[in-house]
């Protein structure tokens, strides 16, 4: 266990790296940099300004020195919010994304493994036909269908919920609803395909003779194993609630770093746009990490040696 | 192969059949509409936010623009795109798969470990930067070559690309998971005892046998690509203007709605549009996908 955990760490540390070396490059190699502008500046204010952003001295030089500084927790400074930190942005930024990335996720995982179950139980009945139904509708609806629609209905015509920016739960709702839906169906599909499986198996016969009652049968005994798919989901799930994230929080004008993100790529503010991918992966990567922990709790039979 | 058998599930399934119609009407309206209507809708007019009329069934948008034309061009956009990144995707896919799903063992390791690595990244995310680092310099290599059509598309030719990149992860893992399987049964064996090469088996042999799984997988490849360009150009990051994707149009429609202006068609046909477009795709692929199934009981 604990030598899996070390090397999945150093697994996590070459990924990053990767990740980070990727990042640089493709900013810095593309063509444009980030003070170009319709009027000249000076060659010596020019100077100025690279060396301020540490933007002068050999590629592998400024390669270098930004690892050194992202090793010390650095993530420079914003070429385009002048005078503000990546670090500043990130912190003011993250929370509201997270808030809205967490309540996505848990809807997204509650209510998918629910009507997932609630599905299998009732396999071939009107029930589980209208389930599967709305599933493929909410998968093949992205959020940015659904968000502007959303609004229009419940922001604007019914005027039940504001049309968005950042407050109070009611600015939570739509929010977070539109950016879990498709994976609410994802993971309601996965789940009642794998309790379908599972219902079928030796353990469930043995628990059904014991006498137990249908409810304890599916939620104390099959459900255990039928989520593990879903559990292995968790992963990408949460790359994509991230990603989706940004949709969402455009669409209802929420202020968290998803913008920042998009306006850093316009913008050509490279340390700003490293800074988001860095901290966007170091935890997605993470995560992964801890969701590949929790499954051999829940699942006795996998031993961790790979 | 498709089997008769799957054959006769899909002739039978009038899911499949709705889509499948639906999708040739779409796809019709898109490429044949257009250029029959006035000239006069494809540009900017003075009439701002006109409301759905007998003249622009559609209505019209910020610049006067006929929204009808808009949607239907729009949709053209994102339905090449959508076939042709599914395409790109099918190509890396497959071939990865049954690479790794032959070579088994060792390389079959470390190639699905790698797949499980792009998995958890948020591979859009290095889509965007790519694309918009290296737009304008295809633009500039095209121009010196004098090529105006890839100068005009190339933001399309670049989103294709680099979506087909990032979307054959699913295909690879399907494809290996078949070869897998396939790799074992006796006309394998056979066609090496013959003396055949690793490649002529694959290509004559395998290739063939994935043929079923790999149209079924295309069909819902095209969907998530068509998801991910409207993704890119609803955050403006993606296809460029004057062209015009359903994405570009929700994110014009979406920014232009406010509580003092209800203009709701700028949003309700572009969604409308996307919505059917996508429903169709994934609908059929999954009755496919059911078709298929060799589990299922009839």
């Amino acid at each position: 266990m604990v030598t899996y955990i070390l090397r999945r760490l150093l697994a996590f540390v070459v990924v990053l790296f990767c990740v980070v070396s990727v990042t640089f490059f493709l900013i810095r190699l593309s063509p444009g940099g980030p003070f170009d502008a319709e009027r000249r500046i000076p060659e010596a204010i020019e100077k100025q300004l690279l060396a301020k952003y540490k933007l002068d001295g050999t590629l592998w030089q400024q390669y270098s020195g930004y690892i050194a500084d992202l090793v010390r927790g650095d993530l420079r400074l914003s070429t385009k919010y002048r005078n503000r930190s990546v670090n500043e942005i990130l912190a003011q930024t993250l929370p509201v994304t997270f808030a809205l990335g967490s309540i996505a996720f848990l809807i997204a995982t509650v209510a998918g493994v629910w009507i997932g179950t609630f599905a299998a139980c009732r396999r071939g009945t009107p029930g589980d036909t209208l389930a599967m139904l709305g599933a493929l509708f909410a998968i093949s609806l992205p959020s940015f269908v659904t968000g502007p629609l959303a609004i229009l209905v419940f922001a604007l015509w019914l005027k039940w919920l504001p049309v968005g920016g950042w407050g109070g739960f009611s600015h939570l709702v739509l929010p977070a609803i539109i950016l879990a839906a498709p994976y609410v169906a994802y993971i309601a599909r996965l789940m009642r395909g794998s309790m379908l499986e599972t219902l079928q198996q030796d353990f469930v016969r043995t628990a059904r003779a014991k006498g137990l009652g249908e409810r304890t049968v599916t939620y104390r005994h099959a459900l255990r194993i039928a989520i593990l798919p879903v559990v292995s989901y968790l992963g990408p799930l949460a790359a994509h609630l991230l990603t989706g994230s940004i949709i969402v929080e455009t669409i209802f004008n929420i202020p968290g770093a998803g913008g920042f993100f998009v306006n850093s790529i316009l913008n050509r503010d490279g340390f700003l746009l490293g800074g988001v991918v860095i901290v966007y992966c170091t935890l997605l990567v993470l995560f992964n990490l801890l969701v590949d922990i929790a499954y051999t709790f829940l699942d006795r039979r996998i031993q961790l040696d790979g | 192969m498709v089997e008769p058998l799957v054959w006769r599930r899909l002739r039978r399934s009038p899911v499949a059949w709705v889509c499948f119609i639906l999708l040739g009407l779409i796809a019709l309206a898109a490429f044949v509409i257009p250029p029959l209507l006035p000239a006069s809708y494809a540009h900017t007019s003075p009439l701002q936010y006109a409301p759905p009329s007998w003249q622009h069934p559609f209505g019209t948008d910020l610049n006067g623009r006929d929204l009808f034309y808009r949607v239907l061009t729009g949709t053209r956009v994102s339905l090449v795109v959508g076939l042709c990144g599914a395409c790109v995707s099918l190509c890396i896919g497959t071939a990865y798969g049954l690479i790794a799903g032959y070579a088994g063992g060792r390389v079959d390791n470390v190639m699905m470990r790698l797949v499980d690595i792009f998995y958890s990244v948020p591979r859009l995310i290095f889509v965007l930067i790519l694309i918009n680092s290296f737009n304008s310099e295809l633009q500039d290599f095209a121009a010196a070559r004098g090529w105006q059509w890839l100068v005009d598309y190339s933001s399309i030719v670049i989103l294709i690309l680099s979506l087909g990149i990032i979307e054959w992860l699913t295909m690879a893992r399907i494809v290996r998971g078949q070869v897998l399987s396939l790799k074992t049964r006796q006309f394998v064996t056979a066609a090496r005892s013959l003396g055949q090469s690793h490649f002529l088996i694959l290509l004559r042999h395998l290739l063939p046998n994935l043929t079923g799984v790999i149209v079924i997988y295309l069909t819902l490849t095209i969907p998530a690509v068509i998801i991910d360009e409207s993704f890119l150009s609803f955050l403006g990051l993606g296809v460029q203007a004057p062209q015009a994707s359903l994405g570009s149009l929700l994110s014009d429609g979406a920014s232009a709605i406010n509580p003092l202006r209800n203009i709701w068609w700028m949003i309700v046909f572009p969604a409308a549009a996307m919505a059917t477009t996508l429903l169709a795709l994934n609908f059929l692929g999954d009755t496919l996908r059911d078709a298929l199934d060799p589990k299922r009981e009839d």
